[in-house]
């Protein structure tokens, strides 16, 4: 690790914080609160469900520092060099960060002249509170646990996406979070779309190099007021040092569509909680998850469709491919709470382990509250199949050839569904580097 | 030279269980061999075995391409060295379309040195040349994007088997009963592109129990395959007697080989039944 450490995440490093800081109090009151809460936390205990696959013994806080608090302390980064999904794309604006420090936001006139907001969220909560706070931890839960509530208090360089009430976003609009060796990202983002409005969203976080150190502790808060319309891409390729815990939430309201897509490729450890609340009638949320490790990482997703209202669907597909010693592990659930009648829920995850040493675990779960409702849910776990290998040798591919082959296609059902080609590009290319050299 | 695909006394397992007990033929570029024979008999083994199928151990024997020892060679260089099988049952592989798994096979058998990671053929080239191929064959050009072999039906299988023929253009093929499961348009329509694409043009070894395959392909030679043997060759009047009699002369002529065969279809209803 290249930094050394100046505040840490302690009483003193979030005194220092909120000196630093001059944002309105009422921001300054919900850290207050997350830190009390923070300091009063245990760890996760290891028998609790959603930790008993994911040990984080390893994993000392005190390893990490505070992203900078003054602008001087950023570290810069050639961005551009890092980022995938930008390739042949006519952006509508960017916002780019280096170890949580916004190093360029930008946005087209004419889409600002339209209402739209797009930043920093530490400006905009100050410049336009009134956009902000209604909204920021409404689908967050600082609580959740001790990573959730020390995100809360020591967020920072978060980013902030507001659009009007039936604007249109025609173009895409890029976030790029960049970690360097041994740097820290608190990242905080927001997205709120007024009624009928419609945005696509590319969100990639990047190591500086793949062998990277870091701490991301972040969190991801989707706000869709009715009939609105997002495509939401996060492409995580964190280097495989790098201890990654995020919780991600979207709620969703009457006649919304949401197309959430998830790469997960990088960090030595990822725990992720992926919710989507489903509150008004006739909501919609597809999502789109590929999970592709190797060497000694660990992935896991908790992921939740919670249908609140009636006439809802959701449909979440995760595919995941573990090479070399590594593991995944999802674990899905689809609530259906009293009053979601009609209720269309669909989850499936399916695995290709690479390796005899590789693991997925997979556990997928209902909970069902409401008598007239479809839901069904799927998990396989496979190795690849010899046969399709020889066959494929019968046609002059080697077995690598084949192997690669056969990835590619398994993750091609979540392409399929991809509706965003620089993407599709993207997630193509990032898949076909991390296939191994099979023997 | 002609090329010439060569079986001397081979042996062949499955596990510990012997299912080919010395097989012996010769065919040359060119020539067209029948390969008939009950249920059981070992026909697709020999096929798999030639292919070089990990599941299907040589225990004793040759297969030799030009005098080069095929058993050395993995599955991918025998099909780079000229040698293919349509398969009675082919691997499906989802989400790889029909398209980009044949850009790749006809790259990697057409240039048999190319390393991986190199160049596959132009585009452009390949998809004018895919294009033609396939409307020769009466197929939809639907077919090219579609998921190599998933959903497919039956008779859409072996459709595109043989399209794989016509653009892999091997010197030597095995063709295990690629007229099967199609009705009897669809076997004729099979027939004749068999016969355009292959016939007198490679060493074909077709393995059939229908006589339309054989009427557009005339064998210069009839084998007859009983318990793991050959245990009869003729010329193309023995595929027709089989064609119109069946085999229970042959079951009588070669009672051990019968005894064999009935044998491992009894151990195959077991193992159905365990
Ligand atoms: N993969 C296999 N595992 C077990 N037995 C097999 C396998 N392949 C072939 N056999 C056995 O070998 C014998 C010949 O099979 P096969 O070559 O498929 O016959 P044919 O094609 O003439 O019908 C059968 O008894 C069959 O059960
Ligand atoms: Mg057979």
């Amino acid at each position: 690790m290249s930094q050394t450490i100046t505040h840490a995440f302690d009483a003193a490093g979030f005194d220092a914080l909120l000196a630093s800081q001059s944002e309105p109090d009422w921001l300054t009151t919900l850290r207050r609160e997350a830190f009390e809460h923070a300091q009063a936390m245990q760890w996760p205990e290891r028998r609790h469900e959603e930790w008993i696959r994911t040990d984080i013994r390893m994993f000392q806080l005190a390893k990490f520092g505070l992203p900078a608090l003054k602008p001087s302390d950023c570290q810069l980064a050639d961005t551009d060099q890092v980022h995938q999904l930008v390739q042949g794309v006519e952006l509508g604006g960017r916002v780019e960060t280096v170890d949580g420090c916004i190093t360029k936001a930008s946005l087209d006139e004419d889409l600002a002249a339209k209402g739209v907001v797009f930043g920093s969220l530490s400006e905009i909560a100050q410049s336009h509170p009134e956009l902000v706070r209604p909204y920021l931890f409404t689908a967050f839960d600082p609580d959740h646990d001790k990573f959730a509530a020390l995100h809360a208090a020591f967020m920072s360089g978060g980013q902030f996406l507001y659009v009007p009430r039936g604007v249109v976003v025609d173009r895409p609009l890029h976030i790029g979070s960049i970690l360097t060796d041994g740097g820290t990202d608190t990242t905080h983002t927001l997205v709120v779309l007024e009624d009928g409005a419609e945005a696509t969203l590319l969100h990639e976080s990047n190591s500086t190099d793949s062998g990277n150190a870091g701490l991301h502790l972040g969190s991801i808060e989707l706000v869709q007021k009715p009939g609105s319309h997002l495509r939401y891409v996060n492409l995580q390729e964190w280097g495989h040092k790098t201890y990654h815990f995020a919780q991600q939430k979207a709620v969703i309201d009457r006649d919304c569509s949401l197309q959430w897509t998830i790469a997960a490729m990088g960090s030595l450890l990822s725990k992720v909680n992926q919710s989507v609340d489903l509150i008004g009638p006739g909501a919609y949320s597809q999502v789109n998850g590929v999970m592709f490790t190797e060497a000694r990482q660990h992935l896991a997703y908790h992921t939740l469709q919670h249908h609140k209202a009636e006439s809802c669907r959701s449909d979440f597909l995760y595919k995941a491919a573990q090479q070399d010693k590594s593991r995944t592990v999802w674990r899905g659930m689809i609530k259906v709470d009293p009053a979601a009648q009609k209720t269309d829920g669909y989850q499936r995850n399916d695995n290709l382990v690479l390796s005899n040493h590789a693991r997925a675990d997979s556990i997928p779960g209902l909970e069902i509250e409401a008598d007239d409702v479809r839901c069904t849910h799927g998990s396989t776990t496979a190795k690849v199949d010899e046969d399709q290998i020889f066959y494929a040798r019968c046609r002059g591919f080697t077995r690598k050839e084949a192997t690669r082959m056969i990835v590619t296609g398994f993750f091609q059902q979540i392409f399929d569904r991809i509706t965003i080609e620089s993407v599709r590009e993207a997630l193509g290319a990032a898949i076909a580097r991390q296939v191994r050299e099979y023997a | 030279m002609t090329h010439v695909l060569k079986i001397e006394d081979l042996h062949v397992s499955v596990g510990d269980k012997p299912i080919l007990r010395g097989v012996n033929l010769t065919i040359n570029h060119g020539e067209t061999h029948a390969l008939m024979g009950p249920n059981g008999s070992g026909k697709s083994t020999l096929g798999l075995a030639i292919m070089g199928h990990p599941g299907y151990e040589v225990t004793s024997g040759s297969i030799t391409l030009d005098g080069k020892d095929v058993l050395e060679m993995g599955p991918d260089e025998r099909a780079r060295a000229g040698i293919f099988m349509a398969f009675q049952r082919p691997m499906a592989i989802p989400g790889v379309k029909m398209a980009d798994f044949l850009r790749h096979a006809t790259t990697n058998v057409r240039r048999p040195d190319r390393k991986e990671g190199e160049e596959l053929i132009p585009m452009r080239e390949f998809r004018k040349e895919l294009r033609e191929k396939m409307e020769h064959l009466r197929m939809d050009s639907e077919f090219a994007r579609r998921y190599v072999n998933d959903g497919f039906s039956g008779g859409e299988m072996k459709r595109a088997e043989i399209l794989q023929l016509a653009m892999l253009q091997p010197k030597f093929a095995v063709l295990d009963e690629t007229d099967s499961g199609l009705d009897a348009d669809a076997v004729r329509l099979a027939s004749e592109s068999i016969a355009d694409i292959g016939h007198q043009k490679m060493g074909l070894l077709i393995i059939t129990h229908h006589d339309k395959l054989l009427e557009h392909n005339p064998p210069e030679f009839t084998h007859v395959m009983l318990g793991g043997r050959l245990v009869e060759t003729g010329g193309k009047e023995l595929a027709v007697e089989l064609h119109q009699h069946g085999y229970d002369r042959i079951r009588k002529a070669y009672p051990d080989a019968e005894a064999l065969n009935q044998k491992l279809l009894a151990e195959d209803a077991e193992e159905a039944l365990a």
